[in-house]
């Protein structure tokens, strides 16, 4: 039985923002249906009764900080690293149409 | 003098330190040159800041690892310092923060020198999937040092550091130090703070140091160790000192060995040796016990849903807008996220993000994340039975020693299964080292792997501190 075809592997790369051209598709589909089809190995397991866990350390418990004002990164430094900035923001390719 | 400081441990150097028989510069120096002379063939660095260092050494500020030489995985931020997970995503980037591990080893005196390999993103168990190209086993360069932490682990094993700090999310500081015969440390989930650590899976990330023996591993997690409030999953505990544990005593400890984890797959030779090993513990006065951990079958297939769907969700930030790598020619704003994402992920990034996608996506998340999720509980169950009967558990770390070049990047599902002793100590957050224990008859590291209650790294570091004393495995080194 073939658990993902390449249209679920082009939808869930449009998903993921990730373009294949059609051999890394081909590939991809082949390579997550074995992946997949091992993973679905937990279905053996009877889980009706049980609980999550998505976090191992069960002793925490939501945490908050202080509201208090502290120093962070400047506008700079936050902006260092940025492909494109324009004044003190980040600068993209348009996003509305029009001008 | 200097002739083989890069050879000694960070205590030894301490000792001579503070005895004024050596300082910091000339273990600096010696560090350098042994990088010069063998990383070519190793590649184990991508990145040695030799000025940043020199400064460092030149400063002697005081501190418990004052003057030793740290090298620090590539996905862990070092101030203005480039930190790229071995991707081309994130080409160029240097973070404008130090991570907190980097700031506690820096108040302690460390000498930062650079930063070491990794498979991208942590995403392998071969340190094969690096933009920078593969890292090589130092005991043979046809072979992998292991993964993810594979540059950390064989700068270690060939002395082109004095210890090292990698990353753990299903064994990618075990395995590594496993495969390269060093000793590798996994740390309780929360012990060790996760600010500036680039995220893969957050629920399962943790650092750690790589070292060349137990004693290094205790005064490392000392200096890492401790809250954080800039990690809300850091846990608000006293850390022990450490170097207490350090004691050559088994007597009476209850060792569990389960035998979910020798079972078909495991090479002959690993097993005897680690057979030995508790062989070697019960001589020393331990209660070796059998116990059983059911699920541990179900392990792999739980990690491989639940570390890629975190990763996948971790991974969204990588758009090209705020750092790294960004692709030019876009039409617009969503082709410039496709382009930056397509052009700047590697395969095994790309496979992984596309199996945690379908694993989130509608009409999927209840049959895989979910059930996963609740395959954990029954995984971390086990556990919580085995240490009702057990102080430690004894395992092997990796299923085989180290394979060769290439041997398995065709097949993605033999890869994820190298990692099949490691991964249950992510889900359940449990401590885990794995310390040298034997070679194969081709020369090549097999590492035990010894696990602990959650916050109990002081039982963990008695037994393998006991073992090691007593076999002396980790002071064989390769010849290069």
């Amino acid at each position: 039985m073939k658990i993902i075809d390449n249209d679920t592997v082009r939808h869930v790369a449009h998903l993921a923002r990730i373009s294949l051209d059609e051999g890394e598709c081909a590939q991809y589909c082949s390579e997550l249906h074995l992946i997949i089809r091992y993973i679905s190995k937990l279905n053996e397991i009877d889980t009706a009764d049980v609980l999550p866990t998505s976090h191992a350390v069960s002793t925490l418990k939501n945490v908050y900080r202080k509201d208090i004002l502290k120093p962070s990164l400047s506008v700079d430094e936050a902006l260092k690293n940025a492909p494109a900035r324009e004044g003190d923001f980040f600068k993209v390719p348009q996003i509305i149409e029009g001008k | 003098m200097s002739g083989n400081l890069h050879s000694l441990t960070a205590h030894e150097i301490r000792k001579m330190m503070d005895s004024g028989s050596v300082a910091a510069p000339a273990v600096l120096d010696a560090v350098l040159r042994r990088i010069g002379h063998i990383d070519g063939k190793v590649k184990a660095t991508v990145l040695v800041n030799k000025a940043r260092a020199a400064e460092s050494a030149a400063s002697s500020k005081p501190g418990r690892l004052s003057g030793i030489p740290v090298l620090i995985k590539d996905n862990i931020c070092v101030k203005d310092e480039l930190t790229t997970c071995g991707s081309r995503i994130l080409d160029g980037f240097k973070p404008p923060y130090d991570a907190t591990v980097v700031r506690k080893l820096n108040d302690e005196g460390a000498v930062l020198i650079g930063k070491a390999n990794m498979d991208e993103f942590a995403f392998g168990s071969s340190c094969e999937t690096s933009c920078y190209g593969p890292t090589r086993n130092p005991w043979d360069l046809g072979r992998i040092p292991g993964g993810s932490s594979g540059g950390s682990a064989a700068a270690v094993a060939a002395d082109e550091t004095i210890c090292a700090i990698g990353s753990d999310t299903g064994g990618s500081i075990r395995q590594p130090a496993a495969l390269c015969g060093v000793v590798g440390l996994k740390p309780t989930y929360g012990r060790v703070s996760r600010y500036g650590l680039i995220a893969f899976a957050s629920s399962l990330d943790q650092i750690g140091p790589i070292t060349k023996d137990v004693e290094d591993s205790a005064l490392l997690l000392s200096v890492i160790a401790g809250h954080d409030e800039m990690d809300s999953t850091s846990v608000d505990i006293p850390v022990p000192d450490y170097a207490k544990s350090l004691k050559k005593d088994v007597k009476g400890l209850r060792i569990g060995v389960p035998k979910e984890y020798f079972v078909k797959g495991i090479d002959p030779q690993v097993e005897q040796a680690v057979r030995s090993a508790i062989g070697v513990l019960k001589d020393l006065g331990a209660v070796v016990t059998d116990i059983g951990l059911p699920h541990t079958g179900y392990a792999v297939s739980t990690y491989y849903i639940i570390g890629p769907a975190e990763a996948s969700s971790n991974l969204a930030r990588f758009d090209g807008v705020q750092y790294g790598f960004r692709a030019t020619d876009a039409k617009d704003m969503i082709d410039m996220y496709v382009q930056t994402r397509s052009k700047g992920f590697g395969k095994e990034a790309k496979r992984r993000i596309l199996l945690g996608t379908y694993c989130l996506s509608s009409g999927y998340y209840d049959a895989y994340y979910l059930k996963a999720l609740k395959v954990r509980t029954k995984i971390r169950e086990d556990f919580d039975r085995a240490f009702a009967s057990c102080d430690c558990i004894v395992t092997p770390t990796s299923p085989t020693p180290a394979f060769r070049i290439g041997e398995k990047t065709g097949d993605p599902l033999a890869m994820y299964l190298s990692d099949v002793y490691t991964i249950p100590a992510n889900l359940a957050g449990l401590p885990g080292i794995s310390v040298p224990c034997g070679f194969s008859s081709d020369g090549l590291p097999i590492g035990l792997q010894i696990l602990a209650k959650a916050f109990d790294e002081e039982t963990m570091f008695r037994a393998a501190y006991s073992f090691e004393q007593s076999t002396g495995h980790h002071k064989k080194r390769p010849t290069i």
